[in-house]
């Protein structure tokens, strides 16, 4: 990817909070990346750390209220999308940016059937008959590697096994050959082979029609095969960021360091016990004003019980929110 | 270690589970899903037993058939003695707090006008007499063993990130503190870190309380540390079943060899030998004819097309249903469900 091209996607200092009846959750914090076309930007990190949240805001799929997308920009081919009417961003969604949910229960509609949600969006932006939407959704659920596709265009989601209610979702995501991908836990209830076939569409597509695609895993195994680069999050903020290679090679914040450390290994020794990262996560009922991940940091000092660090380059390309010098990066 | 001789907690003999095809306007049954066609398998008391294979392939059905969620369509499930598939509803209630489920769908399984702590103490209220005090200490000790802020104890289901949810489903599926578990996916929306710590305290409950699990899951590697024995399914059916070790060291199917070998390694130097899969994938509707891997085989031969290989034992300990293994011919002397078959091929 040329590294000077505009970003097709470019999100700047985006700010997320909840108001609940005990008081504000600050989910997101100042958190900034960018996309280019054809990219894929891998996001790993601490379960509630704020990925979905992060990435719901950009298109407002937040209920508001509760949430309050609060600062920031996020720039699509240079337009604000948080400034935008409501119209036009349900234009934008599902047309220009597909996004696959971390639940697909709660998103696939329990009354209807699985056929109908795919040719929807077919029906809706891209101006198909209904025959050409129903050859297009057949050919979208074979893509994924659904059996019997046209019979099962009239099964409703609950027929469906957890994989393959989530290989649905990606299908509607991918209808209408959207420029942006937002892909939230896509893969989670697939199994390997699956997977595989999944990744190997995502690849292609990325070459064919320059899709660029955010890609949030728990699965390092995942991230190191398909990411270009990789995003880390932690308590509502980013705390890494670079090339794949470089940052699992050269980890430079502790928590992603301790990340790394965890995977249990496929091959040679079994260990008896598997790492755990000890503690527990911040509750942001404010903006954290120390490092959020101080309280179980190994190299904690006392500059980051006072100062929450702000991202450093320590290459080009990689950078890191941390004020320990970490000794290899 | 595991003892050989430990009656099995839980018997499993050629369980179905199919689900009616309805079409046309007058709703006609007009063929049947077989998500679970005839499967057969022992997990032994403190035991567990791993269950692999590709989405779709019915894992999720047999664990909900084991513990009468749904209303198997054939077979037995025993567990600890008793008979489940026939049980009337009463003493089927009795037996609930021993047997419980964490769910693959997390947010599907929450009810959503419930707080955190009714959700977890629900199971307290209806099967325990314990006073409101000691109720709020157990789910106090249930949220902390799973990682949840205690502070999030009065928050609604939608109020939590999906790994806080995967986490409520697995401290209620504790409340009681069951003899066999049924895990379906129950890390999947977790990070490392948190996997790591359910595990180790899945494997703790075990070492202290002697849990029993099934565990379902497509992480490969976490099934190789948490289980004893894996069994690997295909379209309905057990493929293989082999302890731990023997699998991963040498899978004998040709549907476990390509499913080991799928797995993404975290280190974005190494790049495997994969072999993928081509071939049309059948429906569990309409099952091909033979071995139902016969039409993605990379070694099928012509008799795998017209003769279902039936799962056999062919070495100790392993159970593989596929024409290029031979049963053992020394018979086995335990009463696993291998033998029964071996018997019934007369071998
Ligand atoms: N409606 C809400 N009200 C209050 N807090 C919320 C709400 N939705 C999310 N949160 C909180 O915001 C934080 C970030 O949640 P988010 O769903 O983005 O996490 P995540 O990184 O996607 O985690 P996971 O890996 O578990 O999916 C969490 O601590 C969560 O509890
Ligand atoms: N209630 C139902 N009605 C009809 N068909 C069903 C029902 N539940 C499951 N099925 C079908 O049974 C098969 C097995 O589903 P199951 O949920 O057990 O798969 P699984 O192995 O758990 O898959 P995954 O790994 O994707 O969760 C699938 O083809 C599914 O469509
Ligand atoms: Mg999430
Ligand atoms: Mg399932």
């Amino acid at each position: 990817m040329p590294d000077g091209a505009a970003p097709v996607l470019d999100v700047r200092g985006l700010k997320t909070v909840f108001r609940t009846r005990s008081g504000e959750v600050h989910a997101v914090n100042h958190v900034s990346f960018s996309l280019q076309k054809g990219e894929l930007l891998g996001v790993v990190g601490e379960s509630g750390s704020g990925k979905s949240v992060t990435m719901m805001s950009l298109v407002g799929l937040l209920p508001q209220p509760p949430a309050e997308v609060r600062g920031g920009q996020v720039l699509l081919d240079g337009r604000d999308l948080l400034k935008i009417s409501l119209p036009e961003l349900q234009d934008i969604r599902g047309a220009r940016v597909g996004f696959v949910f971390q639940d697909p229960m709660t998103s696939l509609n329990p009354v209807f059937k699985v056929g109908d949600q795919i040719m929807e969006p077919l029906l809706r932006h891209m101006g198909l008959t209904k025959a050409q939407a129903r050859t297009r959704a057949i050919e979208l659920l074979e893509l994924v590697g659904i059996p019997d596709a046209a019979a099962r265009m009239s099964s409703y989601p609950h027929q469906f096994s957890g994989g393959m209610r989530q290989r649905v979702m990606i299908a509607i995501a991918l209808a209408c050959d959207p420029d942006v991908l937002i892909a939230d836990e896509p893969t989670t209830a697939l199994d390997v082979t699956i997977q595989a076939q999944i990744l190997e569409l995502v690849k292609e597509l990325r070459q064919k029609l320059g899709m660029a695609i955010v890609w949030i895993t728990h699965d390092l195994g995942v991230i190191a095969g398909i990411a270009d680069r990789v995003m880390v999050m932690y308590g509502g903020q980013v705390v890494e960021q670079g090339r794949v290679a470089e940052v699992f090679k050269h980890p430079a914040h502790p928590y992603t360091r301790a990340l790394l450390k965890t995977v249990p290994a496929l091959h040679g020794a079994r260990a008896d016990r598997l790492m755990a990262i000890e503690g527990q996560p911040p509750i942001l009922m404010a903006e954290p004003s120390s490092c959020p991940f101080a309280a179980r940091c190994a190299h904690v000092h006392d500059r980051c019980r006072v100062e929450n660090p702000q991202r450093r380059d320590l290459n080009p390309g990689h950078d890191v929110a941390c004020h320990w010098e970490a000794p290899h990066a | 270690m595991l003892d050989a001789t430990v009656a099995p907690l839980v018997q499993v003999r050629d369980l179905k589970m199919h689900f009616p095809i309805h079409s046309g306007v007058l709703r006609r049954q007009t063929g049947a899903v077989k998500a679970v066609d005839g499967i057969s398998f022992d997990i032994r008391a403190g035991e567990t037993l791993g269950l692999v294979g590709e989405s779709g392939c019915g894992k999720s059905t047999v664990g909900r058939a084991l513990i009468r969620l749904y209303e198997p369509t054939a077979g037995s499930v025993t567990i600890a003695g008793d008979e489940i598939t026939t049980m009337p509803p009463e003493a089927l209630r009795k037996k609930r707090p021993q047997m419980q489920m964490v769910f693959q769908d997390p947010q599907a399984s929450l009810n959503p006008r419930m707080t955190l702590a009714q959700i977890i103490g629900e199971p307290l209220v209806e099967h325990t007499t314990l006073s409101p005090d000691r109720r709020l200490e157990r789910i106090y000790e249930l949220m902390d063993q799973v990682g949840l802020n205690r502070r999030f104890a009065n928050r609604y289901p939608h109020e939590f990130s999906g790994g806080q949810r995967q986490r409520i489903g697995i401290a209620r599926a504790l409340a009681l503190n069951p003899k066999f578990i049924v895990c379906d996916e129950p890390i999947a929306a977790l990070d490392v870190s948190i996997q790591a710590q359910v595990v180790n305290l899945l494997e703790d409950l075990q070492d202290r309380l002697g849990l029993t699990y099934l565990f379902i899951s497509h992480d490969l590697s976490m099934v190789r540390h948490i289980a004893d024995r894996v069994a690997v399914m295909y379209l309905g059916r057990i493929v293989e079943l082999s302890p731990r070790d023997d699998l991963y060291a040498r899978p004998l199917h040709p549907y476990a060899e390509a499913l080991l070998s799928a797995v993404p390694e975290a280190d974005p130097e190494q790049k495997g030998q994969r072999i993928i899969l081509k071939g049309d994938v059948p429906s569990p509707a309409n099952p091909p004819k033979g071995c139902a891997f016969c039409t993605r085989c990379p070694k099928v031969f012509d008799r795998c097309r017209s003769d279902r290989p039936a799962l056999v034992e062919v070495a100790p300990g392993r159970q593989v249903a596929c024409h290029l293994f031979q049963p053992q011919t020394v018979p086995n002397t335990s009463n696993g469900p291998g033998e029964t078959r071996l018997q019934q091929q007369g071998v």
